[in-house]
């Protein structure tokens, strides 16, 4: 008797394969990407894989969800891409609630042509990502664009945690005589992304700071200090996320040039291209805004953890109706540290 | 970092403020004038004004390269890159400066969708680049600035020629320093009626390197203005302050050189020759806020015809006037202060600017507005 003859399908050719418009459009091509390079790398524990949605056990405490779209360019780039990017990027912004993380969902826009093997290594670096984090990437979709309407990839994830009763850290909660503290050298990410690009190409060995802050988050709650504010600065840098802070919560803000942690090549890179570090892009830093007598102890609290070793108190909070941001400058002038107006464009002379 | 932090030195600050304040003389106010917007923007970025005392006054002036653009010619590039379908390549500050009808060259490209070309480069030679990459498109470069910028548009076109480029031409738009200053000084309000007065000239650094310090010297003599040509780091400025009051005590008016260690009296010999090998005077440019000036800019000499974009395509200057509100002629001049103007800060603002001023933050208003206006009186939040 002869044994049962396996299913005949080619499996997709992850070295030379292009993703091709029938990858989206819902037949045998689609679900066997989803099969093979999805759902093996990123591999669920919840039973009930192939439904439209996962089916997940009620959380205790209030839900918190956050969502955010990485269009990223170049895709990969020294400290990661654009996968690891899109499960950091939205596990962060589910912390800084003051949430617990727990599951995350994944989106994916996908150029016709786009190689295979690179879709391979984005999904890797997520399952990378999400593993290490603790966060299950648990239910996800794929659609596929003609060639030319997109970028290589686009993804989109979703975040959803619990954040226990009590904690309420909010963008409007800053007040006057609070402390503002960075967890770390500003402006890495969008450096990183930068010096890439082939039209600027110099040499540098900046890498993006990229990396999940729950478990510094974690730490910084269990020192006690009353936190106030926690928020990461992303797009529009320091200045442009304390700004935000600022307008919540209508007050001022002034803050020490002198004590901005920044690496030199990052100092350096912004000072080439006539950038300002306090509007470029961080992928893993946090700024903390803390009753002003615990600051010391909070800042303790972060010393101690890897992704906290170079946190510095940057400012304070005052009393302020127009909400200004401002800093003391480095030469012992005064000035605003205004929102980011469009794009910083690299200055003529 | 190395060569940079010795020149935002905290502590030095402290001490040149203090001798400045001892330098000047309570009695009377000094008021200099910084050509660059380079000074401008140190200045603001790091709130050199906090340290001075109350009678020495900064007047912004007009070196900054995308103010003085007047809006025809970005209505030229852009005419470039919609009706003559090239690709436009443009430094990434003019790309926002306000053109006619509501566009800028960013917004051009916004409403062009894919067919419009409009890119951004940090150099002459990325637009050379895409015209080899690119050779069945055509290919112009938007060259704006001053004396700093020209060499490099020198070389490229060279290069072009050189290589027998079709599809390669330049839109030459690079201005002369010295005839800026002598409109300021040959201004009514300043030579008769002594309504903007200006004791002294912080003197370009970039500029200066090129043209080395000679050209000043004219100034210094025939108008009895102090120059002291300084770079633009903080401290550089504090010094140049320094020098001019100096001179203005002693009743001296001489050029001083502050930024001696990348200008020397005579320039950079090398890109000066590049720059006449290429290059002519033209008869006349219109400036924003300056107006039409005599042998004011540069156009391309004929043996580089080939490569001149206003010889291969078919546009021509057209004068449009500022919108009637915005005051960055006055302010160009130094007769008005960014924030005298009416529109400052309400219409006209970094996201949607007015004027050209607001657009670079070497603009005397987007500087004062990114940096300074916490001085102002308190508006409205």
């Amino acid at each position: 008797m002869s044994p049962l003859r396996k299913a005949y399908a080619r499996p997709l050719d992850l070295r030379q394969g292009r993703v091709e418009m029938a990858h989206g459009s819902g037949g045998r091509a689609m679900a066997q990407l989803i099969d093979e390079l999805f759902a093996s790398r990123l591999g669920s524990p919840f039973p009930g894989q192939g439904n439209d949605a996962a089916v997940l056990p009620a959380a205790v405490g209030r839900l918190v969800v956050s969502t955010d779209s990485h269009v990223v360019s170049p895709l990969f780039f020294p400290g990661g891409d654009i996968g690891c990017l899109s499960v950091n990027g939205t596990i962060n912004d589910v912390a800084v609630m003051g949430a617990t993380p727990l599951y995350l969902a994944a989106s994916f826009i996908l150029e016709e042509g786009f190689p295979l093997a690179d879709l391979a290594r984005i999904v890797d670096s997520m399952a990378q990502a999400a593993t290490a984090a603790g966060v299950p990437v648990v239910t996800g979709d794929t659609k596929v664009v003609q060639q030319g309407k997109g970028d290589g990839v686009y993804i989109t994830t979703t975040g959803v945690g619990v954040v226990a009763d009590g904690d309420d850290w909010s963008g409007d909660r800053a007040r006057p005589g609070d402390r503002i503290i960075v967890s770390g050298g500003i402006g890495e990410h969008g450096m990183a992304i930068m010096a890439q690009r082939e039209s600027i190409g110099f040499a540098t060995d900046i890498v993006s700071d990229t990396a999940p802050l729950h478990g510094l988050i974690a730490a910084m709650r269990a020192s006690g200090a009353d936190i106030h504010v926690l928020r990461d600065p992303t797009r529009g840098g320091v200045a442009t996320t304390l700004n935000e802070i600022a307008r919540q919560s209508r007050v001022g803000m002034m803050l020490q040039e002198s004590a901005l942690p920044l690496q030199p090549q990052v100092a350096a890179a912004c000072e080439f291209l006539g950038l300002d570090p306090l509007y470029v892009a961080n992928e893993g830093k946090l700024l903390a805004i803390v009753a002003g007598d615990d600051a010391d102890r909070l800042l303790a609290a972060m010393h101690q953890h890897p992704l906290g070793q170079r946190a510095a108190l940057i400012g304070s909070v005052h009393r302020d109706a127009q909400c200004f941001v401002q800093m003391s400058t480095c030469l012992g002038g005064r000035r605003i540290v205004d929102w980011l107006s469009s794009d910083q464009l690299p200055r003529i002379c | 970092m190395k060569f940079i932090d010795e020149f935002r030195d905290r502590e030095l600050a402290g001490g040149l403020a203090a001798a400045i304040r001892q330098a000047a003389r309570q009695q009377r106010d000094y008021h200099f004038m910084e050509f660059c917007g380079g000074h401008t923007h140190a200045i603001a970025r790091y709130g050199v004004s906090d340290l001075l005392p109350a009678n020495v006054h900064m007047i912004h002036g007009p070196g900054c390269p995308v103010c003085v653009l007047p809006i025809g010619r970005i209505d030229m590039a852009i005419r470039l890159a919609v009706d003559a379908g090239v690709i436009l390549c443009s430094y990434g500050d003019p790309l926002r400066v306000p053109a006619s009808g509501g566009l800028s060259l960013l917004r051009a490209k916004a409403a062009l969708g894919g067919s419009g070309d409009i890119r951004m480069v940090y150099s002459a030679a990325d637009a050379l680049r895409l015209a080899r990459e690119n050779p069945q498109r055509q290919v112009v470069f938007f060259a704006i600035g001053f004396e700093t910028t020209t060499p490099p548009t020198a070389v490229v076109i060279r290069q072009a020629q050189a290589l027998g480029l079709k599809n390669f031409s330049v839109l030459c738009c690079h201005v002369l320093t010295p005839a800026a200053i002598a409109s300021i000084l040959e201004s009514p309000r300043v030579r008769q009626w002594g309504s903007v007065r200006i004791d002294g000239f912080i003197g370009p650094a970039h500029v200066s390197t090129i043209i080395g310090s000679r050209p000043y010297e004219f100034f210094a003599a025939e108008y009895r203005k102090p120059v002291v040509i300084a770079g633009f780091e903080p401290l550089d400025v504090m010094q140049a302050i320094l020098m001019l009051i100096g001179q203005v005590n002693a009743g001296r008016a001489v050029v001083e050189n502050e930024f001696a260690r990348a200008v020397t009296r005579d320039g950079n010999r090398k890109a000066q020759q590049l720059v006449a090998e290429v290059f002519e005077l033209r008869r006349s440019f219109a400036w924003r806020g300056l107006g039409e000036l005599p042998y004011s800019a540069l156009r391309i000499r004929r043996a580089f015809a080939d490569f001149d974009a206003e010889r291969r395509f078919p546009v021509s200057y057209q004068a449009v006037p500022d919108h009637p509100a915005c005051e960055c002629g006055a302010v160009l001049r130094g007769a008005r202060r960014p924030q005298d103007c009416r529109i400052f800060g309400s219409v006209c603002t970094p996201e949607n600017p007015v004027g050209s001023c607001m657009v670079s933050s070497e603009g005397a208003c987007a500087a004062h507005y990114s940096f300074g206006r916490f001085a102002d009186a308190a508006v409205a939040p």
